[in-house]
């Protein structure tokens, strides 16, 4: 088990190499620079920038110059806000990022299992048609509808919840309620498949059989099996979620991950690009590994060697 | 359990805002959308409207705006002469001091500025000083010595200046950000890395009304009263709160909510509904919105086809009844606003004259015309203005105009490469001048996209820095702007409008076409202090 962890970790670092390198080269292919605006810079100016973020080196140099620094930690500096290093950025909005998507995924986890599970179990009644038609509205609603409509009716209609902002417990209700809406719908979906398909199996059968209640033969036996498609949905999502949406920080003004990605993109802020592409990678990473090892634990064919 | 100690520290890096102490009532705060995240607060590196607007809360220049017309008052200088040629000025630094209780002298100014010149600042407004002698050979590096700058501190309180070209803005232009005045040695301690946030809060030393509190990239800026002001009885706010909200929707929210006081930007889907409430305050901006032509490519190196575009567009139309937000139809460059200057007449919407210049051109009745782009950036009413504009110009020209949408930044690099054939652009004034508009389309200028090329256009811009008479110069920008307009590299569509929302408690706003704000003098509520 322990040597498996170890290779699996020794194996992603050339991954994360080279998930950076492709991403470096990517960025650069993208018309324009972190110093194309609309009034432009004279000529004198412009090549002091340049020369300021060595953009005047050869690409092959640049990148060799990023990884040089990455080896010792050094994310480098935003080009966008030239006091900010990326550390800096990352770590203030990292934090914000990952609160709000684990109170996602709680909502998400909490609302989609116990829905998936009663839909299964009352296969064709109407339990399991509600649960469908609200996680097919989930999935297919998006949240740049969703959050505005939460702001109509909690903010507006009721005033019972701030309609952004960040700061306050009640300033995390709204957004995380928006952000774990189509997760809440894909796992509603995925725990619903995962248990008709354990529910069908010979080890059930058997169960019942020995007159085990519905109940217990659902949860204590059907779960485990049940549960295998949500976890290997939740690892990936998981890292998706806690990096930040920037439709749902747009619109709840949340000082997240998700728009710097995103606006990082936009305005050719290489380094921030860079930083985040890493953050989400590491991140994607280790969730990946841990849902191997959850199989492990839920499944107990599954060996590692 | 390790998830036990995990979620509470995570929590407190996220929230750490979360348990602070109540404020007492009587704290005088005034909340505003800023509209972004500042790129930086260093005056000298600065390039924005809405980090100005913070420096100027942060620092004070030589002089500082009237906050009703933009007019220069007196700031850290208490008075200044001009000589009569008007290349000389000397200003007379008052008894001030800095934050952190160091006096404010002449050599401050005269460092900070040679800061903005040093080409390793790589400070990108640095051209602002382009008009004081040597300023411009020593930023490209053409010239090391500094001496030869016209930047001299006579003594701790009397700082000289000497331009290379009449200015008569210069006294405006000590106000502008890139003009004020930083902390040499804090600046020199902490290097590169001194406006920082983390810096600027803990150790920033300013001689503005306001010093630093709190800045958390994307959530908030707080700035509080700086006790050491020179003129701190007359600042109105205790504590200023600065929100980045990008979305003018969200922004609207807060400001629906009471969360905010005031707001820059409103949701253009709402401005109809918006201009009718009492706290939408419209008015005149400094800025022009337009297309540029390429004259350098087929069909529009011909004066004819950049005329007849012009014309063929009802721009009346468009504003009234596609913009709505209270836009001026432009027939010049120059906004209209500018004191003391009155632009040539520009050409008025004549489909009749249009379809006869097309013709002139070699395509009567459009037949012929080749198939050409028009680019824009996705973002606000662009694609709207380019629907419009393109249906108009199919039905007075019977020429078809494709649409072409691009992201920012490929907009801006297809526009600098000249690889378009009509392109938006928009161009928002630096200072109340029309050479911040003029200076655009000299030969070969930085920011001329357009390829046109006109002896006398630049002549006369260069000239213009020559005459000191108010007037003659003036009237020196106008014959230049009816050459620009008969050459016509660009087609100017219509002036910006400033869409300010805030409720009649607030105080110290004045329209103004700039729309600066100086947070000094705004504020919340009724109680009313000297000066306000």
């Amino acid at each position: 088990m322990l040597s498996y962890l170890l290779r699996r970790l020794v194996i992603s670092v050339p991954v994360l190499l080279a998930i950076i390198i492709v991403s470096f080269f990517l960025m650069r292919f993208a018309p324009g620079g972190p110093f194309d605006r609309e009034k432009a810079f004279p000529p004198a100016i412009e090549k002091n920038l340049r020369a300021r973020y060595h953009l005047d080196e050869p690409l092959a140099a640049q990148c060799l110059r990023y990884l040089g620094g990455l080896a010792t930690g050094d994310l480098g500096a935003s080009m966008k806000y030239p006091d900010l290093t990326v550390a800096e950025i990352i770590a203030q909005s990292l934090p914000v990022s990952m609160v709000l998507g684990l109170l996602a995924l709680a909502i998400a986890l909490a609302a989609g299992l116990p829905a998936g599970i009663i839909g299964a179990v009352r296969k064709g009644a109407w339990p399991d048609h509600a649960t469908m038609t609200l996680s097919m509205l989930g999935i297919s609603v998006p949240t740049l509808v969703i959050g505005p409509l939460l702001i109509l009716a909690f903010s507006f209609g009721l005033a019972v919840f701030p309609s952004g902002g960040w700061g306050g417990a009640g300033q995390l209700v709204l957004p995380s309620l928006t952000l774990s809406a189509p997760f809440a719908a894909y796992i509603a979906r995925l725990a619903r498949s995962g248990m008709l398909d354990a529910l069908s199996r010979d080890y059930i059968r058997t169960a019942r059989a020995k007159g085990l209640s519905e109940m217990k033969v659902v949860l204590r036996h059907a779960i485990r099996e049940a549960l295998l498609p949500v976890i290997s949905f939740v690892g990936p999502a998981a890292a998706a979620v806690m990096t930040g949406s920037v439709v749902v920080e747009k619109i709840f003004d949340v000082p997240g991950m998700g728009r710097h990605f995103v606006n990082g993109a936009l305005n050719r802020d290489y380094p921030l690009v860079l930083g985040c592409v890493i953050v989400y990678s590491i991140l994607i990473v280790i969730f990946n590994l841990a849902v191997d090892l959850g199989y492990g634990i839920l499944d107990v064919r599954v060996k590692y060697d | 359990m390790r998830i036990a100690v995990f979620l509470p520290l995570l929590v407190a890096a996220a929230l750490p805002g979360c348990g602070k102490p109540e404020q007492p009532a009587d704290v005088r705060e005034f909340v505003y959308v800023s509209g972004a995240e500042p790129e930086t607060l260093d005056p000298a590196r600065m390039t924005g409207l809405l980090e100005g607007r913070l420096a100027n809360g942060l620092f004070e220049g030589l002089a500082t705006y009237d906050p009703k017309d933009l007019s220069p008052l007196p700031g850290a200088a208490e008075k200044w002469e001009i000589s009569p040629d008007g290349l000389a000025y000397t200003f007379h630094l008052r008894d001030a001091i800095w934050s952190n209780g160091d006096p404010i002298t002449a050599h401050d100014f005269a460092w900070s500025w040679r800061r903005v010149l040093e080409p390793e600042t790589a400070a990108s407004y640095a051209y602002m000083l382009y008009c004081i002698r040597g300023a411009q050979a020593f930023n490209e590096g053409a010239q090391a010595d500094f001496d030869k700058v016209g930047i001299v501190a006579v003594d701790d309180r009397t700082l000289r200046v000497h331009l290379a070209r009449v200015t008569p803005y210069f006294l405006e232009l000590t106000a502008f950000s890139t003009f004020l005045p930083v902390h040499r040695k804090t600046v020199q301690k902490l290097g590169r890395a001194w406006a920082s946030p983390k810096n600027l809060v803990a150790r920033g030393v300013v001689n503005g009304p306001f010093i630093m509190k709190q800045w958390r990239i994307n959530d908030r800026i707080v700035l509080e009263r700086n006790p050491r002001y020179w003129d701190a009885a007359n600042v109105v706010s205790d504590r200023i709160v600065a929100l980045p909200i990008e979305s003018e929707m969200t922004a609207l929210n807060a400001y629906e909510e009471g969360r905010a006081d005031f707001v820059t930007s409103v949701p253009l889907p709402l401005i109809v509904k918006l201009q009718a409430r009492p706290d939408f305050h419209g008015s005149d901006y400094l800025g022009t919105y337009y297309y540029n032509f390429n004259t350098t490519r087929k069909p529009f190196d011909d004066v004819h086809v950049r005329q007849a575009f012009n014309i063929a567009v009802d721009k009346e139309r468009l504003v009234r009844y596609v913009l709505k937000g209270g836009e001026k139809a432009a027939r010049t460059f120059v906004p209209p606003q500018i004191p003391g200057y009155s632009a040539p007449d520009g050409p008025r919407f004549d489909p009749g004259e249009a379809a006869k210049l097309i013709a002139q051109a070699g395509y009567p009745g459009g037949k012929g015309f080749p198939r050409v782009k028009l680019l824009y950036n996705t973002s606000g009413r662009h694609k709207d203005v380019a629907e419009v504009l393109q249906e108009m110009w199919k039905e007075n020209l019977n020429v078809t105009v494709e649409l072409v949408n691009l992201e920012w930044k490929t907009h801006l690099a297809t526009v600098r490469r000249k690889d378009y054939q009509i392109a938006r652009a928009g161009w928002i004034g630096d200072y109340v001048d029309p050479n911040t508009f003029l200076d655009l389309f000299i030969t070969d200028g930085g920011n001329n996209r357009t390829g046109w090329s006109n002896p006398d256009y630049d002549a006369l811009i260069g000239s213009s820095g020559r005459e000191p008479d108010a007037q003659k110069r003036m009237a020196i920008f106008r014959n230049a702007e009816t050459i620009l307009t008969n050459g016509m590299p660009i087609m100017p569509i219509y002036y910006y409008r400033v869409q300010n929302m805030y409720r009649d408690d607030v105080v110290g706003m004045y329209p103004n076409i700039r729309n600066v704000i100086l947070l000094k003098h705004v504020g919340k509520g009724q109680r009313s202090r000297p000066g306000t």
